[in-house]
């Protein structure tokens, strides 16, 4: 069989409970080993969306393949190329953490050498060989999330489902996914991440879906997101009148926007890293002190009032 | 990211279902030791059981006995069946769990044969009930329980324990799997298993029981096990009472491994 060049690909996904739509049309299509962020508030249908691709859920309408297999006819196909990470980290808590690998290397159809060595491996990899022989429930919150991920790989899997891998982690332990799940990314898995952190998809994903209410309201990367939501903001507020009209002076044409009375300056960013350094720099050149600085970064709520805004826009054009 | 080569089964699917059950036996198994809340009442509730039912109710009931048969001799094998009734339940706890948490999900995420949950739960049951059952007979014995038994006849006795608590662990997997929270489950349990021991002859005779209650008392399954293990236990006739419970629990597996297989399907694909 011809390999299709989408990895996961959804069409006019549909699902219902009872009388309720929660699912209106999803279209979704995942290229080998990128990475794709399905971004949207509480409610919006991303667990649902995973559930359906990773044959848990059924569905009413639609079609959906992974690696080429139906999830519906093909489930035990499906189930043989992905790992799955859920929100609740699925691990047996009264087993340690090497037993959980083993034992779910095992159910992946490892041999048991093949899953105690991979455990190990994984192990080391996730930072998890000292509390290796004890019950996962004495883990910690990140401890398990990387446990549950860890489970998720054991039989390297192609493709890889992470439904909220960060919700409810201290910024430390974030972090610290983020590296893990970069890595996977690198090694060409090819992943479908939900998140309801506009930053995460930011940092992580190759493409972004944006759902609200069952519906995709917008998609692309996150560079065109971005641009379509507007960029981030730099205020800057100086201490008096005097390196105010200094500051407006050397900053030039990049300043969108001043407020005389605070005497505050605002400034679009289009990369954080290299334009908050160039403003720096302009000032610390001509001596310029701030009193203070501040970023203000597009909130998914923006993301959602103008994406949805634009969208009843077009639908309005379309009627008329 | 694998450094190594991995290595898959290759087996035929009927031999790795075989397999994913022996894993979750295991697994459930593991449970038994490492719960040590419910390892205090494997091993600790029947003896508590035990000694206080015999010493508390013996004077008193040893009058409606028949003579030469001492108090603890009778409740011995009503205690055994109690207690395995209610040890049935963790099953129905176990599953209910499984099915609150996540974990359901990531099993059902793997390629492999989901009924193996329910099988690993059920059979795990079975060893722990084993392991209370001989805790009561080792305490039984040390505080004076003497038996007639043959070894045939403890033979039968094994395996008419083992299949009651095995049917009685697939109807707990039905409980487990419709109720909603484990509180649920104990008490659904609790309301369920406490009626059908008392309202039987595990503790008393039933000829002190009124008409209705001693009609259903002599009729249902509880008793006609507990009767059969009595029987051989004591060395008197067994009567109807070892085919009847066979088939009891024949019966009650027959209607209760579908039942709950059905539904934990169902439950686990919506």
């Amino acid at each position: 069989m011809a390999q299709s060049e989408y990895v996961i690909e959804a069409k006019k996904l549909q699902k219902s409970y009872g009388s309720n739509q929660v699912l209106k049309g999803i279209d979704l299509k995942v290229e080998r080993g990128t990475m794709l962020a399905l971004l949207g508030p509480n409610g919006a249908g991303k667990t649902t969306t995973v559930r359906i691709l990773s044959t848990l859920l059924g569905f009413d309408g639609g079609s959906v393949t992974v690696e080429g297999h139906d999830v519906v006819k093909q489930a035990d196909k499906v189930r043989s190329v992905i790992g799955l990470t859920g929100q609740s980290a699925a691990v047996d808590e009264l087993l340690t953490g090497r037993e959980n690998l083993v034992m779910m290397g095992r159910l992946y159809r490892l041999t048991a050498d093949s899953a105690k060595a991979r455990a190990q491996e994984l192990l080391e990899e996730f930072d998890l060989v000292k509390a290796a022989d004890r019950p996962a429930k004495t883990y910690s919150g990140g401890m398990r999330r990387r446990l549950d991920l860890a489970v998720s790989l054991i039989a390297t899997p192609p493709v890889i489902f992470l439904d909220e891998p960060t919700t409810g982690l201290d910024p430390r332990s974030r972090l610290a996914m983020w590296d893990i799940i970069n890595r996977l990314k690198e090694q060409g898995t090819t992943i479908l991440l939900t998140t309801q952190y506009l930053e995460e998809a930011d940092q992580l994903a190759d493409k972004i879906v944006v759902i609200d209410g069952g519906r995709v309201i917008a998609n692309g990367t996150a560079n065109e997101l971005k641009s379509k939501i507007g960029n981030d903001r730099l205020q800057l507020t100086f201490k008096d009148q005097k390196t105010f009209q200094k500051a407006l002076t050397a900053l030039g044409k990049t300043v969108i926007d001043t407020n005389g009375k605070d005497f505050m300056a605002t400034i679009v960013i289009k990369d954080t890293n290299s334009d908050v350094k160039k403003v720096l720099e302009t000032l610390s050149d001509a001596q310029i002190p701030i009193a203070s600085m501040d970023i203000h970064k597009p909130t998914l709520d923006d993301v959602f009032l103008s994406l949805t805004g634009t969208q009843k826009a077009a639908n309005t054009e379309e009627t008329k | 990211m694998a450094t190594k080569q991995l290595v898959f089964e290759q087996k035929p699917k009927w031999i790795m279902a075989l397999n994913d059950s022996l894993i979750m036996i295991k697994r459930s198994s593991r449970h038994i030791i490492r719960n040590t809340d419910q390892l205090l009442g494997t091993f600790f509730q029947p003896i508590m059981f035990l000694v206080l039912f015999s010493t508390v109710f013996g004077g008193a009931i040893s009058m409606a006995l028949p003579k030469g048969v001492s108090y603890l001799d009778f409740l011995m094998a009503g205690i055994i069946v109690q207690t395995v009734a209610f040890g049935s339940t963790t099953t129905a706890l176990a599953v209910c769990n499984d099915l609150q948490k996540g974990i359901v999900d990531r099993f059902r995420s793997l390629p492999m044969a989901n009924l193996a949950v329910l099988n690993g739960h059920v059979i795990s049951d079975v060893f722990r009930n084993a392991i209370s059952t001989v805790v009561m007979i080792l305490t039984g014995l040390v505080i004076g329980f003497r038996t007639h038994a043959s070894f045939v006849d403890w033979l039968v006795i094994t395996g008419l324990l083992l299949l009651f608590t095995l049917a009685f662990s697939w109807l707990s997997a039905i409980m487990g799997v419709v109720a909603k929270s484990v509180e649920g489950v104990q008490w659904l349990g609790f309301v369920l298993v406490f009626p059908l021991t008392f309202a039987s002859t595990a503790f008393v005779p039933a000829e002190g029981m009124n008409r209705v209650l001693r009609a259903f008392a002599e009729n249902q399954p509880i008793t006609q096990i507990v009767e059969a293990v009595r029987a051989l236990m004591l060395g008197t006739p067994t009567g109807n009472h070892v085919w009847l419970s066979v088939v009891w629990c024949i019966g009650m597996l027959v209607i209760s491994v579908p039942v709950a297989s059905w539904l934990f399907r169902r439950k686990t694909t919506n």
